[in-house]
């Protein structure tokens, strides 16, 4: 792994004595693409909304978020802005309702420009224009000056994308930045976000429900359930040899698009709620090989480089399979 | 046996653009011929605005087509509102991707389930309170669950009590428009295997409308791909989606993101969807088509049948060409 950018250690978000995040363990190297997955409520998107103090104040934080050498956990509100939009920034799965709908879109550039860059005036718009370009947008010049209900869903995305790289950032964490847009407008905005952290350097935090998306973005997965990750590998590892059960069923669960048609292995039960967890591993309920051992809270077990499961069973069952 | 079929069916509205902007005709579906056979799926995908919603509608008869006919079993379909009509709702039903707005949230869903065979004038109070407690037994939701309200359910449980709702009647024909895009992927696998379940025990027809080509592939017979309100390509899914024909679908199928390598380069198109209100000439998709020709501008390419037996609407399309590939 390359120098390390964001660490997160032992995350916890508790919202009215519910627990939503149960400690969280995350490194990210500078330049990497990371990829979150799991199912609603799983917990994705709280770890980056908790390390960026974007939670409201129903929600008691624990644990470390450290960017290089700054804490950002309970830190002072102006190193908060300074580092939001600055040094993170996050774009979200619905741009219309993030985009400001009475403001062109062109002048809430260039408020990021002034606020992150200090820029003004025509060197301000100018920037904005350069990057309506970089992003994609067609006619950029005559764009900045529409609203956000003139554009398309993709390119409100594409106005969000441009925004967030108002700041420079040095890592943009993109919240399911596809699901509410159609297959080929997903396919233009996946590929404007690997050519943009090629050319930037920038790291790159993908959270998505969509297994395929992750598997098509980043070099590694952590898979969340229930408020923890329970696998974190390469992506071809993971891929290749899932070691936690969830993940094993998440995969089972995915139609195919070759092959023959198979019955879909679906997971039984569902996701437990978050005031009602079961002893141990969260995921026992749901488990085909659970037994007496999963009653204890499993640890990580190291199945391969850099490929760790939270499975009591998890080495077992690999070799197994192998 | 075709137990619906379309014929040249045509959808067009209306509609003003501005306050006092000339009136203009929005066509959201045109010229589409479609066969729904008894106890079959017929998957429909396509993206927002394709007019996949609106196909559904005119299936069901909650549209008039403006040009063409809808026949089920044969039959003209009826004027929606009319009293023939309602009485053939009984046969065909719909679920929509949103089970909660779907549904009524002060009732339980025992009483949810109970509504159709009520206005259907189906059975006695204990003979309907039996079918309701087997519904439920059918689509996978505990007896203690009829008593409780809607939101006291998860997602995937409310889907559940939508398609025991819709089954009450003993339809003939099941129109779902994204029945699972809402739903996590385990729940989502869930609902597939209880859907193609049910289908099979019943012979219910299915027509599955949705943008996932995966579940669309899962689930169908005969798949019909739309673009701007036509059909593209439409055939045997497997077929289809491993070796797609007309650009858009093979833009489409590769746009899927999949884990490991892909069968098909990815191809990126540019550009959106175009408008409705706005429609391109001659082919709808030439003016994002990486392969597009003169001819593809000027003329509307008509569905083709292929050496495989699917239709592809493509000037490019030549059967022999395929074969070759």
């Amino acid at each position: 792994m390359g120098e390390s950018l964001v660490s997160l250690r032992d995350l916890q978000v508790r919202f009215n004595g519910v627990p939503a995040l149960r400690g969280v363990d995350l490194d990210l190297a500078k330049g990497e693409a990371v990829g979150l997955v799991g199912e609603s409520g799983s917990g994705k998107s709280v770890t980056w909304l908790s390390a960026l103090g974007l939670l409201p104040n129903t929600a008691v934080t624990t644990g470390s978020v450290r960017l290089g050498n700054t804490e950002l956990l309970d830190a002072p509100a102006a190193t908060l802005d300074d580092v939001r939009g600055g040094r993170i920034a996050m774009i979200f799965q619905d741009p219309a309702s993030a985009l400001n709908p009475v403001q062109r879109v062109g002048r809430q550039v260039v408020e990021a420009l002034r606020l992150h860059r200090g820029m003004d005036g025509a060197q301000a718009w100018a920037e904005a224009r350069r990057l309506f370009e970089l992003v994609g947008i067609p006619d950029a010049g005559r764009r900045l000056e529409v609203y956000p209900h003139e554009m398309s869903g993709g390119q409100n995305q594409r106005v969000m994308i441009a925004m967030a790289l108002a700041g420079q950032p040095e890592l943009l964490v993109a919240d399911e930045p596809t699901t509410a847009l159609d297959a080929t407008i997903q396919a233009q905005i996946l590929d404007l976000l690997r050519r943009l952290q090629q050319e930037t350097g920038m790291a790159l935090v993908l959270i998505s429900h969509d297994l395929g998306v992750v598997a098509d973005m980043c070099s590694r997965v952590a898979v969340m359930y229930a408020g923890r990750i329970v696998e974190q590998a390469p992506t071809d590892l993971l891929f290749a040899h899932p070691a936690h059960p969830y993940t094993q069923g998440l995969l089972g669960a995915l139609p195919d698009m070759v092959g023959p048609k198979r019955r879909l292995a679906a997971i039984p039960g569902s996701v437990p709620e978050p005031w009602n967890l079961p002893q141990g591993c969260a995921f026992a309920p749901r488990c085909e090989h659970a037994d007496e051992a999963c009653l204890e809270m499993p640890a990580f077990v190291d199945i391969e480089d850099g490929h760790i499961a939270a499975c009591v069973h998890a080495t077992a069952r690999v070799r197994e399979l192998a | 046996m075709s137990l619906l079929t379309l014929t040249d069916v045509a959808r067009a509205y209306t509609t003003r653009r501005g306050l006092l902007g000339r009136s203009t005709e929005v066509r959201a579906v045109d010229s589409i011929s479609l066969n729904v056979t008894a106890g079959r799926t017929l998957g429909v995908v396509g993206e927002s605005g394709c007019g996949k919603s609106t196909t559904g509608r005119l299936m069901l008869g909650l549209e008039r087509p403006s040009e063409g006919s809808v026949l089920f079993e044969e039959q003209p379909m009826p004027a929606p509102g009319t009293t023939e009509w309602r009485a053939l709702r009984k046969r065909m039903q719909l679920v929509f991707q949103d089970p909660l707005g779907a549904m009524d949230r002060r009732l339980t869903i025992a009483q949810q389930v109970e509504e159709p065979l009520i206005i259907h004038g189906i059975g006695t109070a204990s003979e309907r309170a039996e079918r309701v407690a087997a519904l439920l037994v059918d689509v996978g939701l505990r007896a203690d669950q009829a008593a409780r309200h809607p939101h006291e359910l998860s997602g995937g449980q409310r889907q559940r009590a939508v398609l025991a709702r819709a089954l009450a009647t003993d339809p003939a024909l099941l129109v779902c428009d994204e029945p699972v895009s809402a739903l996590d992927v385990s729940i989502q696998a869930q609902v597939v295997n209880m859907l193609t379940d049910l289908q099979a025990a019943r012979g219910i027809a299915m027509v599955f409308i949705s943008h996932d080509l995966k579940v669309v592939r899962q689930v169908s017979h005969s798949v019909a791909v739309m673009y701007l309100g036509r059909i593209v390509e439409q055939g045997d899914p497997e077929a289809l989606f491993a070796d797609p024909v007309h650009p858009y679908t093979r833009a489409l199928v590769s746009a899927i993101p999949v884990p490991g390598p892909r069968r098909i380069p990815r191809i990126v198109l540019t550009g959106d969807p175009p408008n409705p209100a706005d429609r391109p000439t001659g082919c709808a998709f030439h003016p994002r088509c990486p392969v597009a020709v003169a001819r593809c501008a000027v003329e509307i390419p008509q569905l083709r049948t292929m050496d495989d037996g699917r239709d592809v609407a493509c000037h490019l399309a030549e059967p022999q060409a395929r074969m070759a590939a």
